[in-house]
């Protein structure tokens, strides 16, 4: 077969659309003025600025004065949990509630929250990688002063039950915040029917620009600055608006909500021939629920090898992958997520995230399913684990 | 910048001496599944020196590269020589690890330590044990 040059990991990020790059060009050559400022430049920069919010905000069937823009996922995060914190706080409630399977943006700020006397119930999610509305209902106590639930997970793809959760915390008087950073763009998505009080998103996942966002937040609900400055985004987020990134997101995002079905339909169809076709790799497992997972999003695990090496052939083959080993992170635990789901550290180790979308094709898929398992059986063939599970020295952990 | 050198890519790509020997004078094992790396190395010795290496190794990019450069350093040498193979060794032959790597260059010094003390003990011959001090993994007693 000849090498092909695949890129699969747009969970990663992804490829700037053209739609996105023309609409941002106009503000670096010609409206290039500050948003801030009171002469002509300045206010023809700052009428883009609202145009572009009240787009993200009737793609997220919010308001417009409900959206913010930040520098991305991390910051909306960041900046949510914070100012959920400080409500709560100031009414002696601090407790929060978020799942065992969030982004780092989102376990680390709470991991800070903590540190000032904040309890943490992470809630665990069940082998399909899916957390329950009834597990996040026994979690919130009197004291509880904020739910964070992702939307879809970045590893495994799942997709949580956001709607039955924001209609349990109205319910029970209580915050919800998701991280939306990776269903933004491929999942339905309206806050005010799903009762979602914020919501992080991030413009790269969608084939808009590094380095832009937006946190929605419900008008009522009070932010905490997270950085201090100047007035803009009406006093919430100081620092001059990254104009020409914030028109690529709005671009981006109204592209991808006009071709939102379509595309997940050519994906999803893809996905799952990319699934059956890995799947027939002896002693592997998909990691994540089937049905209940992003359109793009193909999550393995491969018995008796590590991820690193995998990655590094497959990039060898032309293929651009992803996986939640240890030694991809440099950190020495594998990815919460994969040991969240209840694989093993020795499973874990061995994984794959190939996150495709609707532009892959048929042949792509089918190049991937032979280089992936022709990769794991070269990786096996050297390795002394898969050794002594052949020689019936110890038992497989996967079918 | 390339996270690895090409020498570390070229013995991951195509590495030298994997296998088993099945008659192995020595055989060590040093590693954890649950941290990710398992290095196995086979020995054959013959009149105290090393006439066969080879290598099993499940681990990342730059484990198979250490494993695979350390017994290249190894093969043909006296025994004494062998076990005088420091990490520091591994790395600098393969151009260099990234620091968060290195302690693949450890496991290779180890697993071959590991063969040629059970090449010891098997043959009643007597050692030094100052010389085989394993670098505890902090991780794996937790």
């Amino acid at each position: 077969m000849e090498k092909m040059t695949i890129y699969a990991d747009n969970a990663a990020t992804t490829r700037t659309s053209e739609a996105a790059i023309k609409a941002m060009l106009p503000f670096m050559t010609e409206v290039y003025g500050n948003p801030s400022s009171l002469h002509s430049a300045g206010q023809r920069a700052k009428e883009a600025l609202e145009s572009a919010r009240a787009r993200v905000a009737a793609v997220l069937g919010c308001e417009t004065r409900e959206v913010y823009f930040t520098s991305g996922g991390s910051e909306s995060d960041n900046q949510a949990l914070i100012s959920a914190a400080r409500i709560g706080g100031r009414k002696g409630k601090k407790h929060i509630v978020s799942t065992a399977i969030e982004h780092h943006a989102v376990l680390h700020t709470l991991d800070a929250l903590k540190k000032e006397g904040f309890e943490v119930t992470l809630v665990g999610v069940g082998e399909n990688g899916i957390v329950t509305s009834g597990a996040i209902d026994a979690a919130i106590r009197e004291d509880t002063c904020l739910v964070s639930v992702m939307y879809a997970n970045n590893e495994i793809g799942t997709i949580q039950p956001i709607a039955e959760i924001g209609a349990l915390c109205r319910a029970r008087g209580v915050l919800f915040h998701t991280d939306a950073v990776q269903a933004v763009g491929q999942l339905h998505i309206n806050v005010a029917e799903q009762n979602i009080d914020m919501l992080s998103l991030s413009a790269h996942k969608f084939h808009g620009p590094k380095g832009v966002g937006a946190l929605y937040v419900k008008k009522g609900v009070p932010l905490t600055n997270v950085i201090n400055g100047g007035a803009q985004e009406r006093g919430k987020r100081a620092g001059t608006e990254n104009l020409p990134a914030i028109a690529g997101m709005a671009a981006a995002l109204e592209e991808a909500a006009a071709n939102m079905d379509s595309n997940a339909a050519k994906a999803r169809a893809l996905r799952d021939r990319l699934i059956a076709g890995l799947s027939r790799i002896p002693h592997s497992a998909l990691n994540g629920d089937a049905e209940k997972r992003l359109p793009g999003n193909v999550s393995f695990c491969f018995e008796g090898i590590e991820g690193e090496s995998l990655l590094l052939l497959l990039d060898d083959a032309g293929i651009c992958a992803s996986s939640g080993s240890a030694c991809t992170s440099g950190s020495l635990d594998p990815s919460h997520v994969i040991l969240a789901i209840g694989r093993p550290h020795e499973i874990a180790h061995g994984s794959l995230r190939l996150t495709i979308n609707a532009e892959n094709t048929e042949e792509e898929i089918d190049y991937m399913i032979e280089n992936v398992a022709d990769v794991v059986a070269r990786l096996r063939g050297m390795s002394p684990v898969w050794r002594k599970l052949m020689n019936g020295e110890s038992s497989f952990v996967l079918a | 910048m390339a996270l690895y050198s090409e020498k570390v890519m070229d013995h991951f790509r195509n590495p030298r001496n994997v296998g088993v020997i099945e008659d192995a004078d020595g055989v060590g094992e040093v590693g954890n599944a649950k941290c990710g790396d398992i290095m196995k190395i086979y020995l054959k010795i013959d009149g105290g020196v090393i006439s066969d290496v080879k290598f099993e190794t499940f681990g990342c990019g730059s484990a198979i590269a250490s494993s695979s450069m350390a017994t290249e350093l190894i093969k043909g040498k006296p025994v004494e020589q062998a076990l005088e193979l420091t990490n520091k060794a591994v790395a600098e032959a393969l151009d260099g690890l990234p620091a968060h790597k290195l302690h693949c260059s450890v496991l290779a010094e180890e697993a071959i330590k590991a063969a040629l003390k059970d090449y010891y003990d098997k043959n009643g011959i007597e050692y030094d044990a100052e010389k085989f001090r394993f670098a505890d993994c902090a991780h794996c007693e937790k």
